[in-house]
């Protein structure tokens, strides 16, 4: 390495990256600063480790009454459960996404005027402030306990969700192409139906196979508080010591959500 | 062509006055007057920023004019309300810079899209276009030697390819004047020509006029009959092609040697008879 420097003739011109703060004293009074906060954070935690130590062993055997998963004896109920939650999905999905196109299409700046931007976007940010469970205890205390409350839930979920993504895609659409249909004498509709729309597609098929995975697992969360489902036989189950069965539930829930992971992310490839 | 009540005989289009202020305070054009005859095929030159674009976007309206008028064959476009915009847009055919088709959607599906002013949405949405549409947009493409590829991909085609989509577009509309903004902006120097003398040919067998905004200047003298220079949104020079002389292009442009553009000039002239 000298040697070729010496060759080259001029000054050694040596080079390192830069550092993210220049200040070497800020920096190194930043690292310590974050160093004795961990520091004395975790001397804050209070454990104790003879109730942990007794713990591990009643956990062991929690999870010892998992097995073996017991699909048989509940079966009934569990079927009922799952037809339940994937109705539940489904519908709520279809609901959800045919609601949030018109909120997307307003929740686009370059599509929609002002006040109805606004208007939009505050849907979509009532939509999303929410945990699922909270808007679903609210739904169970309007509707009452069953599917009908989690698919509300769902559908409200899925809006947010839905419009917010659609509508920062309809933003970055290319607008030279929108611009040529409208140049062709294109009503405002024809222009979304040929301008937008062949931009969209992509996206939006691949959103709503991402947000069908997501309801069914939010469907399973929800039996929780009453809003029907899988998620309410998992919970009857938990609460008559049935482990076993629990289990069943359990890895059935894991086995689907991961077809639906796998199908929605095929199926997100296939539409580019 | 449009039932515009006794038209001026032989003005296609005329500006007066055209004045546009963008919302950020940029003046992009000052009372610009022009006309174009029937049948003309005018170039529009002039610096990136000096207000080309906006000028043939002001005539279809993609841009709202901020002061004066725009008549199309007699028909006050500046008038208009939306739905008599919409009918005015289909008699302005335009082609854009880098094509502007809908790159998801086939050739055949592009080129019909130039008849989304005279069909209905829920005809337009299913595709179920008249026949005569269809039998003219094969026509067409015939005549540009792309009817082998209806059904491709617009994105699937090469730059000329394409531009090629986007004129059959602008023609499928019927149109009485073409909005040519930059067509060979992104082609190579051999497909240009190609393209510039397509766009001629067309013109001159249809008898459309053309406003044709292009950076090339030996591109504009050799398929224009006519050349207006813009430059800081006034019009500084409007004349025939052979008048541009250095002294016209610094005006234009700005100072320069135009030595070696005016020679590349005479060469085109003399190899690329006039059209």
């Amino acid at each position: 390495m000298e040697a070729s420097i010496a060759l080259s003739g001029g000054p050694i011109r040596r080079w390192r990256p830069k550092p993210l703060i220049e200040n070497p004293w800020t920096r190194y009074a930043v690292y310590l600063a974050a160093i004795l906060y961990a520091g004395i954070a975790f001397g804050t935690l209070d454990i104790n480790w003879a109730r942990a130590a007794e713990g591990f062993e009643r956990g062991g055997r929690f999870i010892a009454g998992f097995f073996p998963p017991d699909f048989v004896s509940k079966r009934v109920e569990i079927t009922e459960g799952l037809i339940e939650s994937i109705t539940m999905t489904v519908v709520s999905t279809a609901i959800g996404i045919v609601l949030s196109i018109p909120v997307a299409l307003g929740a686009a700046r370059n599509l929609a005027p002002l006040p109805i931007y606004l208007f939009c976007r505050a849907i979509i940010a009532l939509s999303r402030t929410f945990q699922e469970i909270i808007i679903a205890i609210v739904f169970v205390a309007m509707v009452g306990f069953g599917p009908l409350a989690g698919m509300l839930t769902l559908a409200f979920a899925t809006i947010g969700f839905m419009a917010k993504l659609l509508a920062e895609d309809i933003e970055d659409i290319e607008v030279a192409q929108a611009e040529a249909v409208r140049a062709t004498g294109a009503s405002w509709f024809q222009l979304l139906a040929w301008g937008i729309q062949p931009q969209v597609l992509p996206r939006l098929i691949g959103l709503s196979a991402y947000r069908l995975d997501i309801n069914f697992r939010e469907s399973a969360v929800l039996g929780l508080v009453g809003a029907g489902g899988i998620g309410d036989t998992l919970n009857n189950s938990f609460e008559r010591y049935e482990f076993d069965t629990a289990a069943a539930i359990m890895l059935i829930i894991i086995i689907i959500v991961m077809g639906c992971e796998y199908s929605s992310s095929w199926i997100r490839r296939r539409v580019q | 062509m449009g039932a515009a009540e006794t038209p001026p005989p032989g003005l296609m289009l005329q500006i007066s006055g055209l004045t546009k202020r963008y919302a950020t305070g940029d003046l992009a054009l000052t009372d610009v007057s022009l006309t174009v005859p029937d049948g003309q095929v005018m170039a529009l030159i002039g610096p990136s920023g000096a207000g080309k674009s906006t000028l043939i976007r002001c005539v279809n309206r993609l841009v709202e004019p901020t002061g004066g008028k725009v008549v199309l064959n007699g028909d006050d476009i500046t008038a208009l309300g939306q739905g008599a915009l919409r009918r005015a847009r289909r008699r302005m055919g335009m082609i854009f810079q880098e094509y502007a088709l809908v790159e998801r959607l086939s050739v055949m599906e592009n080129v019909l899209s130039g008849r989304l002013g005279y069909v209905g949405f829920w005809r337009s949405y299913f595709r179920r276009f008249p026949q005569a549409d269809i039998t003219e947009a094969f026509r067409l493409l015939a005549r540009v030697g792309l009817d082998h590829m209806v059904d491709k991909r617009a994105d699937a085609l090469s730059g000329g390819q394409r531009q090629r989509v986007g004129i059959v577009r602008a023609l499928m509309q019927n149109p009485e004047l073409l909005l040519v903004d930059e067509p060979t902006a992104s082609l190579d120097p051999k497909t240009s020509r190609q393209i510039m003398r397509l766009v001629v040919e067309l013109c001159g067998e249809r008898g459309l006029a053309a406003i044709i905004n292009i950076h090339d200047v030996a591109l504009a003298q050799a398929f224009a009959q006519r050349i207006v220079g813009l430059q800081g949104g006034r019009i500084v020079y409007d004349g025939p092609p052979d008048g541009l002389t250095a002294e016209v292009l610094t005006t234009i442009y700005g100072e320069e040697d135009w030595s070696k553009t005016m020679s590349k000039v005479e060469e085109d002239a003399e190899t690329e008879p006039a059209v």
